[in-house]
């Protein structure tokens, strides 16, 4: 993993952001714009020899300046291996499209785009893929909220399905269970004394 | 007489159709009887199930993925558990591994008979599809046996699986075994030299190993195209390394290889399944890593350790370090992987699923273009689709 890692940076140098070995898995981040280009090399060079594009997908991190990640998992059937290259992009910034590069990458580019909104530049047919027919916004962003925005119905009147705002008896609940005991921040009632005759005795 | 311009006829093929094998629209473009174009929609069974596990914990994901493919649905437990075990850096005890290892052949048996049966009945054998869900019953009786469902088990947990098995449960496996290849003789009758289906499959739908590899192709549609290429061979998970297979493949990439690879690879899991059985070693079958698998109920009558243990990791959780990890499997369609992200919370940040369906079906154009409408449906069946895993 260590060699193959070794042997990428020499030919990519000029557009590797990082690289790592993490859990045996090899992860390569590049510059956006180098991304067929990077594709391309683990492609044909024979000894990363990734014949396969096995997935693209993104991941939603709001917190960063360039929130989205753009995940590709390469896999190569003769030497047995697989890479992950990633590029980052924000909600503006369109992200060159592998589609040339490997067959595969059309529907799993369409749903990035669908699922994160991350433009694809000369994509042969970014369209939606999953999501409903005329649906908005762009579901699997973290601040996309888990109950959506509208549900349907077939309204029998009208004898057709139609579109509302969701209502929900009961509120989203969700649960924070990050650490009970170690998070909360305020004092419990009588702790203050404990550090009064804390205070006392140094004194 | 002048000739006639005929213009090119569009139909809709779907969603309710029987050959759309579930909820497939597809817009087809037909020059005469001749596919021109095909544009496939799908998402019309889209549940947002990666949405929804970034809002459950790792153990109460866990059942979302019997619900992708329903045909299957161990064998992607099977890889969710596999990489939340990675996270967490830790192995399931020896038997959990073969009761993993034994029930994802079970899997694949039960996906294969019901592909290869419908897949007939798609290009009009109608008897293999009844003789094949008799088959498909006892196989569920066994899922049955050891989570209570026949479909939606819930079997493996990260760490093992989540009971042992039954008594008696590997006799009658055993017993299957004894059987269930006169059934498999017998389909292979109908089947194999039948004039009918030979004309419906053989030469429809070619692949070469090349355009398979460019198209992301996995499981029995890269091998019927002649590649061997096998996970659980190439990169064993589990104790897979522990068995002797084979892996069937296709010398011509059309519908009838991958129908005959997928017969003979009913005949390895057949295989692996009695050397499991012979094989398998006593003890638990869940990790007894207190912090990670739930105490057994009999601790929990006698300590308020357990009890303790259990309340937490029911409502809590556990923690997974952060990372992240594609961690795949073979299942019995294809490469069925897992993309998840951890930022060390009791919740996954980021859980990608990877369906072998999604990128065969993304093929169905460039395999239908040239061919009959007819042969598309021959075409899909051999594809083995289940909108559950390529929808999400």
């Amino acid at each position: 993993m260590q060699n193959l890692s070794e042997h990428i940076a020499e030919h990519l140098g000029d557009i590797l952001v990082s690289r790592e070995v993490r859990l045996n898995e090899l992860i390569l981040t590049v510059r956006k714009d180098a991304i067929v280009r990077a594709l391309t090399f683990l492609r044909d060079d024979s000894t990363v020899d990734c014949k396969m594009l096995v997935d693209v997908c993104g991941v939603d991190y709001p917190s960063r300046e360039e929130r989205f990640e753009v995940v590709y998992n390469l896999l190569s059937l003769r030497q047995n291996h697989r890479v992950r290259v990633k590029i980052t992009t924000d909600e503006d910034t369109p992200v060159p499209s592998v589609a040339e590069v490997f067959s595969s990458a059309n529907w799993f580019e369409r749903e990035v785009w669908d699922l994160y909104g991350v433009f694809f530049a000369d994509h042969p047919d970014l369209r939606r893929i999953l999501t409903d027919y005329g649906f908005e916004g762009h579901p699997l962003r973290k601040d996309f909220p888990m109950t959506g925005h509208v549900e349907v119905r077939y309204d029998d009147e009208d004898k057709r399905v139609v579109y509302e705002p969701v209502r929900l008896p009961q509120e989203f609940r969700s649960f924070d269970f990050l650490s009970p005991w170690e998070g909360a921040e305020r004092q419990l009632p009588g702790d203050e004394k404990v550090d009064e005759t804390a205070a006392e005795k140094a004194d | 007489m002048a000739e006639a311009h005929i213009k090119n006829y569009t139909i809709n093929f779907g969603p309710q159709h029987p050959a759309a094998h579930g909820v497939l629209r597809m817009v087809m473009e037909l020059d005469g009887e001749i596919v021109d174009r095909i544009d496939s929609h799908i998402g019309l069974l889209h549940r947002g199930t990666e949405k929804l596990i970034e809002y459950k914990t790792y153990l109460q994901a866990m059942p979302y993925f019997d619900r992708l493919d329903y045909v299957s649905p161990m064998s992607q437990e099977h890889a969710y558990c596999l990489a939340v075990e990675k996270l967490l850096g830790i192995a399931p005890p020896l038997r959990g591994q073969y009761v993993r290892v034994l029930f994802a052949e079970i899997s694949r048996v039960l996906n294969h008979l019901l592909n290869i049966t419908a897949f007939a009945m798609d290009v009009g054998a109608m008897t293999p599809m009844l003789w094949g869900f008799e088959q498909r019953e006892k196989l569920m009786e066994f899922y049955e046996g050891v989570s209570g469902a026949r479909l939606h088990a819930a079997y493996f947990r990260p760490g093992g699986v989540h009971q042992d098995l039954p008594d008696g449960m590997l006799d009658e496996i055993s017993a299957w075994c004894d059987e269930f290849p006169r059934f498999v003789d017998d389909m292979r009758h109908l089947l194999d030299g039948n004039r009918i289906f030979k004309q419906r499959t053989v030469d429809v739908g070619v692949v070469s190993a090349k355009d398979a590899i460019d198209w992301g192709f996995t499981g029995p549609m890269l091998r019927g195209s002649g590649v061997a290429w096998d996970l659980r061979r190439s990169q064993p998970y589990d104790v897979y390394d522990q068995f002797d297979f084979d892996v069937p493949i296709g010398k011509n990439g059309d519908c009838y290889d991958r129908y005959v690879c997928r017969v003979e690879e009913m005949a390895q899991s057949l295989k692996i399944i009695r050397q499991c059985i012979s094989d398998m070693p006593q003890g638990p079958v869940l990790a007894e890593d207190a912090k990670i698998a739930p105490p057994r109920r009999g601790d929990m009558k006698q300590s308020m350790e357990a009890l303790i243990h259990h309340f937490k990791l029911y409502t809590e959780g556990f923690h997974v370090p952060a990372g992240e990890t594609y961690t795949a499997v073979e299942a019995p369609k294809g490469e069925f992987g897992v993309y998840l992200v951890s930022d060390g919370t009791n919740k996954p940040y980021r859980c990608k699923i990877r369906a072998p369906g999604f990128a065969h079906l993304q093929a169905m154009e460039f395999c239908s273009k040239g061919h009959m409408l007819a042969d598309s449906v021959a075409i899909l069946g051999s594809m083995d689709i289940v909108f559950g895993e390529v929808d999400r």
